[in-house]
């Protein structure tokens, strides 16, 4: 763990959490495009109107975000961001996806305290959660993420940037921030009155998923490890995603929020159906390969999670298809 | 899946443009435009032979919208396989037009192929086939997607190379001896497109690409594959063969920068 001794802040790295321990290793990564389809023309409706924000309690401040695609009225604001208020600070709960996203967050943080952001949380490397970070630079905060974040900023950075140029302003979209401290197993923040502890995953929803434990009050944040309601995009590995659900499961966190769906929801029951889902999607794929189907035939043949009610299905499904094909097809 | 018409690509653009032209011009002015780029690709990649559309020796099918711009799934269908001796497969507006050419050999099955390829934008593809007398013919497919070819490989371009030259080769069921059997053959390479930039470096990740691919039924020849930039991440390519009752099947690939593989499969029929 790298220690920035600007920031006054400090980061704990923690032994006791075991690196992923599923005992796998998917060497092959492929190119995903996006964590959401930029193919759609943009929006040119009116001007932002993005959800506010919900208190869910002791301090903890969330956006619900809409279902919908990136478009230039939602400004890439669709994934659940937000804010932890502590003694001596504030964290960001991801920071959102754009430079105007992340400013409007700001500006909703300021609203509610005049502490100063001290950390800012990038769950992963998607558009939608952390394009935002730059709209804090200038408060010099710790921008803390998984230990291959960077690598994947360094490899998608640009591409994303450039998708979203196309559905917002350019002066919209956000520079690319990189972590400044680096979650290699496990580390602890301590914001004074409380304390949040990280766990950096192996390959799951991306290849570097961090989720967040606010112990005082037992609320977990496991970001797009956790769908609800809007179906799950696979862009790491789906077999490594199964095994980290165990890993959050063992915290038996009471209530959750999710990186898409209600502000907050109860942790088990919400996952117990994303599991549902991923799980079909594993084995109609599996059973796919077994009797020989190409990747085309196999794309309508595997119905997972079909008529479950998923928002944004049509546009997602297919895709996890592919993903899960691409990376069974070598089991 | 759908095959588009011509029309129905119109259709498309008639809601995608905006609203100060008018519909038609809109269309004829996509259309001529399409057209004109496939005629420029036409006396470049076939040195102006005559490429004739058709309904019957050669079908594609693509996805309308790519659900993954960096790996869309394409089926060709060569109904009278008899006549066909080799395949081309054009994304007319990738920065690499020529995905690749497929020449069937004599223990081929040259019904159907298929492949995965990156689509940079939106795009007509076009399928040609050859026949065995030497004359082109041709069918299209309008597919959008978006940034295909510069859809970085992998996390990184180290844990993309992993593995580099390991091939897998699948058969739908198991070969029948005089039976035409169904077969793709799978091998791991980044193929790095040349447009793949890393921000750290602001470098582009230099083109690494399977060049070249030669599978052999016994003494026989059954496809002789040359690719570029465009096949996907990790090549694969479905096709079928008649099996002889024979034991192995052979794959030589190479790539642009010498790299180069062998494996041998056993597909015999009592396998």
């Amino acid at each position: 763990m790298l220690l920035s001794p600007m920031s006054g802040n400090e980061v704990r790295a923690t032994g006791h959490v075991r690196q992923s321990g599923n005992g796998m290793c998917f060497t092959r990564r492929e190119a995903m495009a996006l964590g959401f389809c930029l193919c759609c023309l943009p929006d040119r409706g009116q001007a932002a109107r993005p959800s506010g924000i919900k208190d869910v309690g002791n301090g903890i401040f969330i956006r619900e975000a809409p279902h919908e695609e990136a478009t230039r009225r939602n400004r890439g604001g669709i994934a659940n961001i937000g804010f932890i208020i502590g003694r001596d600070g504030v964290l960001v709960t991801d920071p959102g996806g754009s430079l105007a996203d992340g400013r409007w967050l700001r500006s909703e943080i300021k609203i509610r305290t005049t502490k100063r952001v001290r950390y800012v949380v990038m769950s992963h490397v998607h558009p939608d959660h952390c394009l935002g970070a730059a709209a804090f630079g200038d408060e010099v905060p710790v921008f803390l993420g998984h230990h291959r974040l960077k690598n994947a900023l360094h490899a998608r950075g640009d591409f994303y940037r450039e998708r979203l140029a196309e559905v917002l302003e350019r002066d919209d979209v956000g520079e690319i921030i990189y972590p400044n401290q680096e979650v290699e197993h496990a580390a602890e923040v301590d914001l004074g009155d409380r304390i949040i502890r990280m766990m950096a995953h192996g390959r799951a929803h991306t290849d570097c998923d961090l989720t967040m434990l606010d112990v005082t009050t037992g609320t977990l944040f496991p970001s797009d490890l956790l769908f609800v309601d809007r179906v799950p995009s696979l862009d790491g590995s789906l077999l490594g995603w199964l095994a980290e659900v165990e890993r959050l499961r063992q915290i038996r966190p009471a209530r959750a929020v999710p990186g898409h769906g209600p502000a907050i929801v109860a942790f088990e029951p919400a996952m117990a159906k994303q599991v549902e889902y991923l799980t079909a999607l594993a084995d109609q794929t599996r059973q796919a390969i077994a009797r020989g189907l190409t990747l085309n035939d196999a794309l309508p043949a595997v119905t997972a999670g079909k008529g479950g009610g998923w928002a944004l299905y049509e546009a997602y499904h297919e895709r996890n298809v592919i993903q899960a094909y691409k990376e069974l097809e070598w089991e | 899946m759908m095959r588009i018409s011509r029309r129905t690509f119109a259709l498309g653009i008639i809601g995608t443009c905006c609203l100060s032209f008018t519909p038609t011009i809109a269309i004829a002015q996509a259309d001529r435009e399409r057209e004109e780029r496939w005629q420029q690709l036409v006396s470049y990649l076939f040195d102006d032979r005559e490429v004739v559309p058709t309904e019957t020796l050669i079908k594609i099918e693509a996805p309308a919208r790519a659900q993954d711009a960096a790996l869309v799934p394409i089926t060709l269908t060569m109904p009278e396989k008899d006549k066909i001796k080799s395949v081309y497969l054009v994304i007319d507006d990738n920065p690499v037009p020529l995905a690749a050419h497929v020449t069937f050999g004599p223990a081929a099955d040259a019904g159907s192929l298929q492949m995965r390829v990156r689509i940079d934008t939106y795009t007509n593809v076009h399928a040609v086939a050859e026949t065995k007398e030497g004359r082109l013919f041709s069918a299209v497919a309008f597919v959008k997607a978006s940034g295909g070819c510069s859809a970085p490989s992998g996390p990184s371009d180290l844990e993309a190379m992993k593995g580099m030259g390991e091939m897998r080769l699948r058969l739908s069921e198991p070969s029948q001896k005089g039976k035409s059997t169904a077969a793709t053959l799978m091998i791991r390479h980044p193929n790095f497109t040349g447009m793949q930039m890393n921000q750290l470096t602001r470098l582009y990740t230099p083109p690494r690409y399977i060049e070249k691919m030669t599978v052999t039924y016994g003494d026989q020849t059954v496809l002789d594959v040359a690719g570029d930039i465009s096949l996907s991440t990790n090549p694969a390519i479905g096709f079928n063969f008649v099996s002889d009752g024979r034991q192995s099947m052979k794959v030589v690939a190479s790539d642009n920068k010498g790299g180069r593989w062998e494996s041998a499969f056993d597909v015999s029929a009592n396998n």
